[in-house]
This record gives C-alpha cells, sequence and structure tokens, in this order.
C-alpha cells in the first residue's frame, strides 16, 4: 500500500473528531493509545507513593505519615502498579500490536474493547477513593492490609475496604473481558496463512495470558466477595469461631495472585521475543519451544500458589508438594532465558535502547528467578518469608521482569505508533541512569531483609539504617529518572526524525513482521483487506 | 571503542560492587543471624547452599551473557550465523540445559526435604510454651507451669540502641531443653519471629500453630512480629532471654509465687478503695490498653476511640463492663473476660472513669464484674 | 469497511454502551458501598445505576439486533461472538469452582481441624468440646453464629427443582431443535417451556429460603455451613434469573422471527449459557444437598 493511498484512505475514514473518538471508540489503536497514557499516569501515582514510602523509611522513627497511613499507601502503592501500570500497559500493546501483527482489520469485538478501557479509569477511581475515605471521619479504619487483603485484618478496616473489594471486581471484570476479547481475537482473526506457529512470540505470550486471566480473575472476585459477604452479612468463611479459616482467603488470593506474577512476566516475555531478534539479526533461538515453555509455565504456575503461604501450617506432604512444584518452574523459564541468550549467540549485534534494556532484563530477572528459587525452598522461607528479601526478590521480579520489558516495548514501537524516532541519546541515558538506580534501590533489601527487616513496617530499628538510607536514596534517582522518560515519550510524540515503515534493520528476521508492511504510523484501519502472509 | 561498548559492562560494576561492599561491610548484618539452635543452624546452612547455587548462576548467565556482548557485535563485523539452530549445541541444549537445570533443582529440593522433616518434627517437649499474638502485644503461657506473661513493647527513642526491640517483660527459655511453641493469636494473623533460635509460623485466631527450638548458647534474642497486624505491626518486638537451667527453675518459681499472689487477691471478697483500684488500673492499663487508646486515654482519630470524655467511659457502668468484658466482635477491641481476672477489669474500669479528667469517682468492685459476666 | 459486504469484518461505528456501562457499574457499585456501609442515599443511588444498566442493557443489545438483522455480521463476525461467550462461560464456570473449592475447603480441612483432627488437629484445644461434623450444626464458637437446627436434605423441593431444572434443558433443546427445522411453533412453545421451569425453580427456590430461614435457622449466619450453602444457591439462583431475562429476550425474538435455522447466535449462546446453569445446579445438588 503506498502512501498516496493511505492519506486517501484516512480521508474517508479517518477518525471521529474531538472527544467522542476517544470516549466512543472502537478502534484498536485508539484504545491501546489510551491504556498506554493511562498506565503511565498510573506509573506516576503509583510511583509517587513509593516515593513517599521510601521517604518514610529513609530513617528510623516516624516522619511523615502514621503507621496506617503507611499501610495504606503500601496497599496502593501495590495495587496502582501491578493493576494500573503492568497489565494496562501489556493490554495497551495487545491492542496496538495484536490485530496488526496477525493481519486484521481491529479487535474481534471493539465495543467491548472499549469497555474494558473504560473500567479502568472507573476502578482506578474507586481505588483511590479507598484510600482518601479512610480520611473522613466515620468511616472507620484506612485499609492497612498491604494488597493480599489478609482477613481477620480486612473485615477490621472501615468503608476504604467495601470500595476495595468492589474496585477488584471492576478490574476482575475489565481483565477478564479484555482478556476474552484478545484471545478470541487471537484465535479467529489471522489472516489467511497466519497460522498459529507463524504468530510473532508477543501474540503467543499474550494468549496464555489472557487465558490465565479468564481462570483466575474470577476467583479473586469469589474471594473478596465473600470477604464482603464475612464484613456485612454475617457469613464465616474466614472466622473460626463459625468454622471458617482465615487461610482459606489467603488459597484463593494466591490461587490468582500467584498466576498473576506470570500473567505480568509474560506479555514481557513476549517482546523480548521481539526484540532479542531484532537487534540480533538473526531469528529466534527455538521459537517452538519457547511457545512450549510458555505453555507449561502456565500449567504449572497454577498449581503452585502455596509457595507464599509456607508459614500458615500445612503438612509436610502438602508443603513438599508446593515446594518442589516451584522449583521445577525454574525449568521453563530457565529454557526462555537459554532461548534469549543463544538467539544473541553469534548473532549481529548492536545496542539501541530496546536491546539494552532486553539484555539487562536478562540478567536482573535471572537474578529475581534465583532468589524466587531460594524462596521457594520450604525451611529458608520461614526465615525468609515476610522480609524485605522477598521484597527485594519481587521488586527484581516486577520491575526488569515486567515493567522494564514493556519500557523496552515502548522504545521498540514508539516509531511505529508515533511516525518519528525516539532521540536514541537520551533513550540511552535513561536506561543507564534507570537500571543503575534501580539496583541501587533494591539491591540492598536483599541484605536487610536477611539481617530480619520485615515488610509493611512503617519503622524500624536502628540496625537497618544504613541499607535503608541507599534504598531510599536509590529510589529518588529511580523516581527522578521517570521524567526523563516522560519527556523523551512527550517529544518523540511531538516530532523528531521520521520514521520509515521498517525502522529497525533486523525487524522482521525470523517472523512474518506485518507489523512493519505497515506505514508508520499506522493507518486508522490496519488491514482492511487481508495481507499476504510471507 | 564506542560508548555502548563501554557501558553494558558497567552494570555488571555496579553488581559486583555491590556483592564486594557486602563482604566488607560484614560488620552490619547481611545474612541470616549466627543460629543457636540445631534447626535455625540446619536452615542456615541450607540457605548458603542455595545462595551459593544463586551465585554461581548469576556468574555463569553474567560471564555468557557479556561474552556474546563483546563477541558477537556487529561494529566488530560480526554477522549473524543464520544456521546456529543447527550445529551440535543448537540441537543438544534442548536436553542438557533442563537436565542440567533438572539436577540442580532436586539437589536443592533433596538437602531441603530432612531439614524439612526436622521442622515438622514435633515429638515431646520439655517446656511448652503457648504464644498469643493480640494487637498489639505477646502473651506466654507455660503450659505445664500455669505461668503467664504479657509482653509489650517498651517505649524508647529512635536514637536508642534498642528502639523498636526491647519489651517490658522477656520470654524467659532454658538453654538446652526442647522448647515447643503453641502459635495463635486473639484478633488478626501475627508471626512470632527470632531467627537466631527459631523460624517462623503464623498466629492465627482460632488455630494453633506449632515450632519448636533447642537453644544452644545463653543470651538474649531479639526478633519481631512478621505477619501484618495493622496500625501497631512495627511496634510488636519479641524478646527471649535463654538462660540455664537452674535460672529458668528459680524464675518459674518466682512467677508462679506473684501469679498465686494474684489470684488470690482477685478471688477474695475484699472491697477495694478508689485508689487502690486506681493504682492497679493503671498498671492494667499500660500492660493491656495502651497500644491503642493511648497513654493519654485519646485513642488515635478514627481508628481507637477516646476514653478520654469517651461516650462509654463516662456513660453507664454496664455498657463499660460490657465492651470490656466481651470486647466487640469485627473491631480491634478483643473480649478481655479470658486475659484478665475479675480484679484486673474492675481495677482497669475504675481507672479509666477516673482518669484523664473523666472524674466520675465511680468505682468498680471484682464482684461486680463477676455479676456482669 | 462498515458498509455491510458479506467479506469484511464488521468493525462498529463509534459507540456510547461502554460508557454507559462503565457509568452504571461505577453508580451500582459506590451505591452497594453506601448501602453496606448504612447510609442512606445507598440504596437510591444502587437503584439509579440498576436502572442505567437496564438502559445499557436494551440500547446495546438493540444495536446488535440491529446490526444483525441488517445484515452486517459475516461468518466470522459469528465465530468471534461464540469464542466470547464460550470464554465469557469459562470464567463463570472457574467463578463457581471458587466456590465448590471452598466447600471442599471448609468440609474436608478447616473444620475437621477444628474439631481436633488432622495437621492442625491441636486448634482443638482453643474450642472445647467442638466435634467436627458436616453439616456443621455445632459451632466453635456459639456466642457469635446461631447454628442451624438441621441440614438442608435432599429430598423434596431440591429433588423437585433438580427434576425442574433438568427437564428446562430438555424442553430448551427442543425448541433448538424446531428452530434448525424452521418449525416455528416448537421453538416458541419449547421456550415458553423453558421459562416455566426456570421459574418455577426460582419460586420453589425462594420458598425453601424461608422456610429454612424461619424454620430451620439455616440462614447466613449460621457459621461456615450456612454462609456457604447461600454462596453457592444464592450465586446459582443468581444466574437463574439473568438466565431466564434471556431466555425472554430471545423468546420474543423468536416469536418475531428473527432467528435463520442457520444464523441463530443468540439462541445459541442463551442455550450453552442456560446448560451451563444447569450443570452447576446438578454439581450443586449432589455437593450441597446431598453428600
Ligand atoms: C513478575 C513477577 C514475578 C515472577 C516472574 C516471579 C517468579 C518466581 N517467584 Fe516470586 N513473587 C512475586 C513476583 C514474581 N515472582 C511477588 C510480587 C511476590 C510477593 C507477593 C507478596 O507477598 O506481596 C513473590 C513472592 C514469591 C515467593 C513467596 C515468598 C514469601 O512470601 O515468603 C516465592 C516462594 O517460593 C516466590 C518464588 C518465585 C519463583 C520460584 C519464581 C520463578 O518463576 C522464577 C524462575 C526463574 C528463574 C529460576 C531464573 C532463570 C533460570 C535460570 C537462569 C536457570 C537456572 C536456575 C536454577 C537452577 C535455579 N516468589
Ligand atoms: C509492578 C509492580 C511494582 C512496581 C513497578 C513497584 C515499584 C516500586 N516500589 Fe513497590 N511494591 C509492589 C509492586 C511494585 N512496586 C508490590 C506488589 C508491593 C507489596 C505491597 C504489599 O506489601 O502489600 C510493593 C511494596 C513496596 C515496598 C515495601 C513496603 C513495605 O513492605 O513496607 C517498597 C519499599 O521500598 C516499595 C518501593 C518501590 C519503589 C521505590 C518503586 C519504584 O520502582 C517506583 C519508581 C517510579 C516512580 C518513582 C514514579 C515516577 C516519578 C515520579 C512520581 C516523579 C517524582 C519523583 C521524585 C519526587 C523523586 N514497594
Ligand atoms: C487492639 C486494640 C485495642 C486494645 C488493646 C484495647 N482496645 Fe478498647 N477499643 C478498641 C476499639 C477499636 C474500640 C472501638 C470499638 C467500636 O467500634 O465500638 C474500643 C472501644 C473501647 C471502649 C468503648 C469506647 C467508646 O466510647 O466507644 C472501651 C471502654 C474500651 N475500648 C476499653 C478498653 C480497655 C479497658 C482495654 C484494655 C484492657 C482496651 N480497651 C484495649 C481497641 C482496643
Ligand atoms: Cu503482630 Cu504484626
Ligand atoms: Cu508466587
Amino acid at each position: 500500500m503506498s502512501t498516496a493511498e493511505m492519506a486517501h484512505e484516512a480521508d474517508h475514514h479517518g477518525p471521529p473528531k474531538g472527544w467522542k473518538r476517544w470516549v466512543f471508540s472502537t478502534n484498536h489503536k485508539d484504545i491501546g493509545t489510551m491504556y498506554l497514557i493511562f498506565a503511565l499516569v498510573m506509573l506516576f501515582l503509583g510511583g509517587a507513593m513509593a516515593m513517599v514510602i521510601r521517604a518514610e523509611l529513609y530513617m528510623p522513627g516516624l516522619q511523615i505519615v502514621d503507621p496506617d497511613t503507611y499501610n495504606n499507601l503500601v496497599t496502593n502503592h501495590a495495587l496502582i502498579m501491578v493493576f494500573g501500570l503492568v497489565m494496562p500497559a501489556a493490554a495497551g500493546m495487545a491492542n496496538w500490536m495484536i490485530p496488526m501483527m496477525i493481519g486484521a482489520p481491529d479487535m474481534a469485538l471493539p465495543r467491548l474493547n472499549n469497555l474494558s478501557f473504560w473500567l479502568l479509569p472507573a476502578a482506578g477511581t474507586m481505588l483511590v477513593l479507598s484510600m482518601l475515605i479512610g480520611f473522613i471521619p466515620g468511616t472507620g479504619q484506612q485499609v492497612n492490609t498491604g494488597w493480599t487483603l489478609y482477613p481477620p485484618l480486612s473485615i477490621q478496616a472501615g468503608m476504604g475496604m467495601d470500595m476495595l473489594i468492589f474496585t477488584i471486581h471492576l478490574l476482575g471484570i475489565s481483565s477478564i473481558l479484555a482478556s476474552i476479547n484478545i484471545v478470541t481475537t487471537i484465535l479467529n482473526m489471522r489472516a489467511p496463512g497466519m497460522t498459529l506457529m507463524k504468530m510473532p512470540l508477543f501474540v503467543w505470550a499474550w494468549l496464555f495470558t489472557g487465558l490465565l486471566l479468564i481462570v483466575i480473575m474470577p476467583v479473586l472476585a469469589g474471594g473478596v466477595t465473600m470477604l464482603l459477604f464475612d464484613r456485612h452479612f454475617g457469613t464465616a468463611f474466614f472466622d473460626a469461631a463459625g468454622g471458617g479459616d482465615p487461610v482459606l482467603f489467603q488459597h484463593l488470593f494466591w490461587f490468582f495472585g500467584h498466576p498473576e506474577v506470570y500473567v505480568l512476566l509474560l506479555p514481557s516475555i513476549g517482546v523480548l521475543g521481539l526484540i532479542i531478534p531484532t537487534f540480533s539479526r538473526k531469528p529466534l533461538f527455538g521459537y517452538k519451544p519457547l511457545v512450549w515453555f510458555m505453555g507449561i509455565l502456565f500449567a504449572l504456575g497454577l498449581v503452585v500458589w502455596a509457595h507464599h503461604q509456607y508459614t500458615v501450617g500445612m503438612s509436610l506432604g502438602a508443603v513438599t508438594y508446593f515446594m518442589i512444584g516451584t522449583i521445577l518452574i525454574s525449568i521453563p523459564v530457565g529454557l526462555m532465558i537459554f532461548n534469549f541468550i543463544f538467539t544473541m549467540w553469534r548473532g549481529s549485534l548492536t545496542f539501541e535502547t530496546p536491546m539494552l534494556f532486553a539484555i539487562a532484563i536478562i540478567l536482573m530477572f535471572s537474578f529475581a528467578g534465583v532468589t524466587g528459587v531460594m524462596l521457594a525452598v520450604v525451611p529458608a522461607d520461614l526465615q525468609y518469608h515476610d522480609t524485605y528479601f522477598v521484597v527485594a526478590h519481587f521488586h527484581y521480579a516486577l520491575v526488569p521482569g515486567a515493567v522494564f520489558g514493556l519500557y523496552a516495548g515502548v522504545f521498540y514501537w514508539l516509531p511505529k505508533w508515533t511516525g518519528h524516532m525516539y532521540d536514541e541519546k537520551l533513550g540511552k541515558i535513561f536506561f543507564w541512569w534507570t537500571t543503575i538506580a534501580f539496583n541501587i534501590t533494591f539491591f540492598p533489601q536483599h541484605f536487610s531483609g536477611l539481617a530480619g527487616m520485615p515488610r509493611r513496617i512503617v519503622d524500624y530499628s536502628i540496625q537497618f539504617t544504613e541499607f535503608n538510607v541507599v534504598s531510599s536514596l536509590g529510589a529518588f534517582a529511580f523516581g527522578l529518572s521517570h521524567l526523563l522518560f516522560l519527556y523523551i515519550i512527550i517529544k518523540t510524540i511531538r516530532g523528531g526524525k521520521e520514521a520509515t515503515n521498517k525502522p529497525w534493520e533486523g525487524a522482521q528476521v525470523g517472523t512474518p513482521g506485518l507489523e512493519w508492511d505497515l506505514s508508520s504510523p499506522p493507518p486508522f484501519h490496519s488491514f482492511t483487506t487481508p495481507p499476504a502472509i510471507k | 571503542m564506542c560508548k555502548t561498548w563501554k557501558s553494558p559492562g558497567g552494570i555488571f560494576s555496579v553488581i559486583t560492587l555491590f556483592l564486594v561492599s557486602g563482604a566488607v561491610f560484614a560488620d552490619y548484618a547481611l545474612n541470616l543471624p549466627e543460629p543457636v539452635s540445631p534447626l535455625t543452624g540446619q536452615i542456615y546452612d541450607l540457605h548458603m547452599l542455595t545462595t551459593r547455587i544463586a551465585f554461581y548462576i548469576m556468574v555463569a548467565v553474567i560471564g555468557i551473557v557479556v561474552y556474546a556482548m563483546f563477541k558477537f557485535r556487529k561494529s566488530k563485523g560480526y554477522e549473524a550465523d543464520q544456521n546456529m539452530h543447527r550445529n551440535m549445541f543448537g540441537v543438544w541444549g534442548w536436553i542438557l540445559v533442563p537436565v542440567i537445570v533438572l539436577g540442580i533443582d532436586m539437589s536443592i529440593a533433596g538437602s531441603a526435604s530432612s531439614t524439612l522433616a526436622q521442622v515438622e518434627d514435633y515429638s515431646d517437649a520439655d517446656v511448652t510454651v503457648k504464644v498469643t499474638g493480640s494487637q498489639w502485644k505477646w502473651t506466654y503461657e507455660y503450659m505445664d507451669d500455669g505461668v503467664k506473661v504479657v509482653s509489650n513493647l517498651k517505649k524508647l527513642e529512635p536514637t536508642d540502641e534498642l528502639y523498636l526491640r526491647d519489651v517490658d517483660n522477656p520470654l524467659v527459655l532454658p538453654v538446652g531443653k526442647r522448647v515447643r511453641f503453641l502459635h495463635t493469636a486473639t484478633d488478626v494473623l501475627h508471626a512470632w519471629w527470632v531467627p537466631e533460635i527459631v523460624y517462623k509460623k503464623d498466629s492465627i485466631p482460632g488455630y494453633i500453630n506449632e515450632t519448636w527450638t533447642r537453644i544452644t548458647k545463653e543470651g538474649t534474642y531479639r526478633g519481631q512480629c512478621a505477619e501484618n497486624c495493622g496500625t501497631g505491626h512495627a511496634y510488636m518486638p519479641i524478646v527471649v532471654e535463654a538462660v540455664s537451667e537452674e535460672k529458668y527453675n528459680d524464675w518459674i518459681h518466682g512467677q508462679k509465687l506473684a501469679m498465686a499472689k494474684a489470684s488470690a487477691e482477685a478471688s477474695s471478697d475484699k472491697v477495694w478503695s478508689r485508689d487502690e483500684l486506681v493504682a492497679r488500673g493503671e498498671k492494667v492499663y499500660t500492660t493491656n490498653c495502651v497500644a491503642c487508646h493511648q497513654a493519654s486515654g485519646e485513642g488515635i482519630p478514627n481508628v481507637f476511640p477516646a476514653l478520654k470524655g469517651g461516650k462509654i467511659a463516662t456513660g453507664p457502668v454496664a455498657d463499660h463492663l460490657n465492651i470490656v468484658i466481651n470486647g466487640k466482635s469485627g473491631t480491634a477491641m478483643a473480649a478481655w473476660k479470658a486475659q484478665l481476672n475479675d480484679l484486673e477489669i474492675a481495677a482497669v474500669i475504675t481507672y479509666e472513669r477516673n482518669a484523664w479528667g473523666n472524674n466520675t469517682g465511680e468505682v468498680v468492685q471484682p464482684a461486680d464484674v463477676k455479676a456482669a459476666k | 469497511m462498515t458498509t455491510a459486504q458479506e467479506q469484511n469484518y464488521y468493525i462498529p461505528e463509534p459507540s456510547k454502551w461502554p460508557v454507559v456501562a462503565v457509568l452504571g457499574l461505577f453508580t451500582l457499585v459506590f451505591g452497594i458501598v453506601m448501602w453496606v456501609n448504612d447510609m442512606g442515599a445507598g440504596p437510591y443511588i444502587m437503584a439509579a445505576g440498576g436502572v442505567i444498566l437496564a438502559y445499557l442493557l436494551f440500547g446495546w443489545f438493540g444495536d446488535v439486533i440491529d446490526e444483525n438483522q441488517t445484515g452486517k455480521y459475516n461468518e466470522k463476525v459469528e465465530h468471534s461472538f461464540r469464542q466470547g461467550m464460550f470464554w465469557f462461560i469459562t470464567s463463570e464456570a472457574f467463578f463457581f469452582i471458587t466456590f465448590f473449592g471452598c466447600l471442599f475447603y471448609l468440609r474436608t480441612i478447616a473444620v475437621p481441624w477444628l474439631g481436633g483432627e488432622g495437621h492442625l488437629g491441636k486448634s482443638n484445644m482453643l474450642w472445647d468440646g467442638f466435634q467436627a461434623t458436616w453439616p456443621l450444626l455445632q459451632l466453635p464458637d456459639d456466642s457469635a453464629y446461631v447454628p442451624a437446627k438441621e441440614a438442608m436434605g435432599p429430598g423434596g423441593i431440591p429433588a423437585i427443582n433438580t427434576l425442574l431444572l433438568l427437564s428446562s434443558g430438555v424442553t430448551l433443546t427442543w425448541a433448538h431443535w424446531g428452530l434448525k427445522k424452521s418449525n416455528q411453533k416448537q421453538l416458541v412453545w419449547g421456550l415458553f417451556a423453558t421459562i416455566a421451569l426456570g421459574l418455577s425453580f426460582f419460586v420453589l427456590q425462594v420458598y425453601e429460603y424461608g422456610h429454612a430461614y424461619t424454620e430451620m435457622d439455616l440462614t447466613l449466619k449460621s457459621g461456615v455451613y450456612g454462609s456457604i450453602f447461600y454462596m453457592l444457591t444464592g450465586f446459582h439462583g443468581f444466574h437463574v434469573t439473568i438466565g431466564v431475562v434471556m431466555l425472554t429476550v430471545i423468546t420474543v425474538r423468536s416469536i418475531k422471527g428473527q432467528f435463520t435455522p442457520r444464523k441463530h447466535f443468540a439462541f445459541e449462546a442463551v442455550a450453552w449459557y442456560w446448560h451451563f446453569v444447569d450443570v452447576v445446579w446438578l454439581a450443586l445438588f449432589f455437593l450441597v444437598y446431598w453428600l
């Protein structure tokens, strides 16, 4: 399709004008853009909360917030980052890229797509309200439970807790609908000739992510519904006096929660599966096996949840099972790492920003993984559990494993999305700044954790001071680096070197790469007629 | 050398720097504390094993990636080998890698499971202590001797070396004996954890969990609550005094005498004067109630109601008795009838009705409490 | 692109319905939050949310039906709908599996522990004299909860209800056969019968709840037995209600003759849903009432 044709197209079927274009949208790219912007806003909101957390922990003693507000912030920080940043950003990329990658005109169910998105601002509003409401007298205690919402503490909390419960319902509906849509799109909307085994890895990753969400979100929804009933309607699910068990909630939460970490991880793995071949100029090493590994990860991920609850008093048989299951996850994930490294091996490497992120992710995520395996060892976890060692593990998993993967995706696709190249020099500065600051923030937390600092404490004894000072300073630097990130994005949107259809030399090695056949930025409707697959 | 050339190395230098500096600052606690019981010792060894494995894996991964980054650069004119997946390694790697990983996995799991069997070995104990977590204090009951100790945070300044680490009444344990802990809670989840001597298990209201230890060295060991229990979660330290067997027996004996005296007092028909009750009540209040209602009686707005000028504390006595005896379900206010004796309840209520300008002048006698129960 | 061409995938015009749905849901849950916290305006806000949602359902489904009637949907669009419905029902299934899982956990793990059996059996120390039974008619602590006087057996109403739902599945299939061979009468009567059976189920269930509450003391507050009983049967009943509403819609559409033997996705979707509700009931009947 020539550019002239494109322009002609746009005249007739261009986007509607004004606010209606966004609010009533049925266009996958517009909705994808809204997802991405929403995620960016949430990054700053959740990050600002992290900054308050780190500022409070800078020194022993109470300085900025009181204990309940602190744990309320922790709760909101986690939920905003997980449900507001990572999942929407990944969904935004899915929206943008999947139809283009598989040669579809749009998502399978465009109106549902818009519903999935617009539920997020509503849920986000409710989430923030759940935090603020506690400051109004007469509404009871703040939500000081942490994102895991364990009863009975969550039974004690006030009205904010009810808002949080419904926030989770709204988020749940949003994710389930989005997943249904994405799965259906992938299975039904591929252009003729785009067989499953030709799909870019990102699409596969999202297929598994979507399936995971369809399975786990209802479980979380059921769990918090029971919480609501225990709080207000006299049921006894989580109260031993009526025959219930607080631990039951933990099983429900982690049946959701553990697969959820792979929901956060997989889209990034998908992005890496595109970036690493591109900048190695060599097809992905072991495409088919990688698909299999994701499948194994999907299955194994669903049956190891209780490694978050080794301390609740499960039987020897149960903990042994969960330990072995969890440790075995190192096999599929290790093989993925192996695939990525051997894609680079004997390649022809260049180090643009997306590739720098990809390499850093391989290293830092492996590190998160090996500390994860340490945590999986039951007797040792009886020491590590609920300390900063765990906090360090999961930030290494979440920030490189999920967030940096998405940053890499942003840099990789910005030229396609905006039609402009980002400023490579600034991109590299951002990479180094953010990666180094990240490590300064979270590496010391392994030590404070081992030394015995529990998580979710607003105040600590002076023996932990040094590590916390370093960690807080790192966190501030890490936070500031994001202003540069924002600047780069805005600058790229507003102008810059024109991007060609295929700005990356190696973008099409080993994949049909339909998205690179379209112009940058692509026309409003991607493929009005199904493209030919090479 | 172009800039990107140099830079990828930077990240590793940072990480290594941290690792090295870790060794240099060995004075700061960097690792699990030195264990003083056989079981925590085994766990320590297990931890060191997995740490080493983790370290070697990281060295391998970093090594391979860094090598690849330096060797296969386009800027050095390296052409991509499009047929790599067909070479020896490309074909056999699929078997080699999982087998190696599985091998490592199984050796970790293997050595873990022998320790695990020890963890779950609940054979007979010499001393059994029931540890009850409540918002925000620990109650220790020596099951064989009927001795009970309530342990509260000792308030210190943030500059103090023992800030948030010291308590009024530590748990006293004998060295060399097998001690069994039964963990439970009265309100929300807590977790009793003293890393040197015993790993953590959650305290779950309504259920009993178990851990055990045998302390090998006399000394003072500190820990803290490790499961988020709300407002005071950071303020639930644990102190264990490990003493010789004789000292322990002496201590238990002393406690028993004191308890006998107290319970005799409580069950006597004596009618107490207001001042006596207020004085005792203040003590009860500072051990049991300050954590929430605060020493000033002003509570914490929106969380814990003020008793100073409070509706109940200045209203009808019956309501006051009721809430202290039975608590209020679904809130942090616990039922105190099982934890305090009649005299203590009477005293604390009398105190509350006469302190902080609540000058009701009323006196509640143990007999009133008995009647209200 | 947006013209009705058989070969092109239909991409709907911009639509207000998604944001109306969000508005409705937000209002509804906001109202519920206020209501459970005893704030006066709660029920009204809930009702407002409900009204918005009702308006939404009419509007959105109305649009879809229109588009369908004007032939904008090709085969592929139908496929998307079908798959979407399939995954939706899958997620619903996991919602119910959650509660069945809880039933299993409470019954075979938690309650026995409290009663002194199993891994955490020492917990019984805290609950002097409590013995584990299922259905749970004696509670660890009956000051906070009132135990039920008797358990809900499978005989009587539950058995009748099982029959009702099973036959409703049959009548619905019969209606489907009617549709496939263009027998309008069989289709409509089959649907009527299905709705009637569904409604009778619903009425009997309400009656049974009344009986349980007033005579058996089996309430939400009678410990975990009551809790899980009402949670499972309640959510099932809720799904029956939705099912009946959807059946009514497709009945009206059948009367208008909007389905053809080859193209009737809406009918199929409702039928799947109804059969799903049926299967859930069977599981309920065996696991909650019988065993
Ligand atoms: C993206 C998110 C993410 C990812 C991918 C992971 C991955 C893993 N996690 Fe993590 N985890 C979290 C996010 C994540 N986690 C979060 C958020 C929490 C805390 C939640 C909370 O309590 O609030 C948590 C907590 C957590 C715990 C509970 C700790 C506790 O509370 O006591 C455990 C315990 O087993 C654990 C284990 C693992 C394991 C084994 C993996 C594995 O998948 C890792 C596999 C990867 C590798 C192993 C590296 C690559 C492999 C090789 C290089 C091959 C060679 C390796 C070996 C032979 C070991 N995680
Ligand atoms: C994807 C998920 C995600 C992400 C990205 C992050 C990012 C960060 N997290 Fe978070 N975190 C969690 C998920 C995540 N976290 C979870 C699940 C928990 C557990 C909660 C629980 O216990 O319940 C947790 C808990 C948690 C704790 C433990 C609290 C406790 O247990 O008491 C801490 C403490 O250091 C922390 C810090 C940080 C920091 C510094 C960042 C940084 O990466 C943030 C960087 C980003 C920014 C800073 C934003 C952008 C910049 C600005 C706003 C500009 C202004 C900047 C300045 C003023 C300097 N997090
Ligand atoms: C873990 C926290 C906690 C502890 C410890 C605690 N309380 Fe309370 N108390 C509460 C809470 C929360 C309420 C409010 C209950 C409600 O919502 O009505 C309360 C309410 C009260 C009231 C009623 C106040 C009013 O005006 O409504 C009295 C009296 C009281 N407590 C006395 C005591 C005494 C005496 C003790 C110690 C023996 C004690 N409390 C220990 C948390 C606590
Ligand atoms: Cu008790 Cu935390
Ligand atoms: Cu996990």
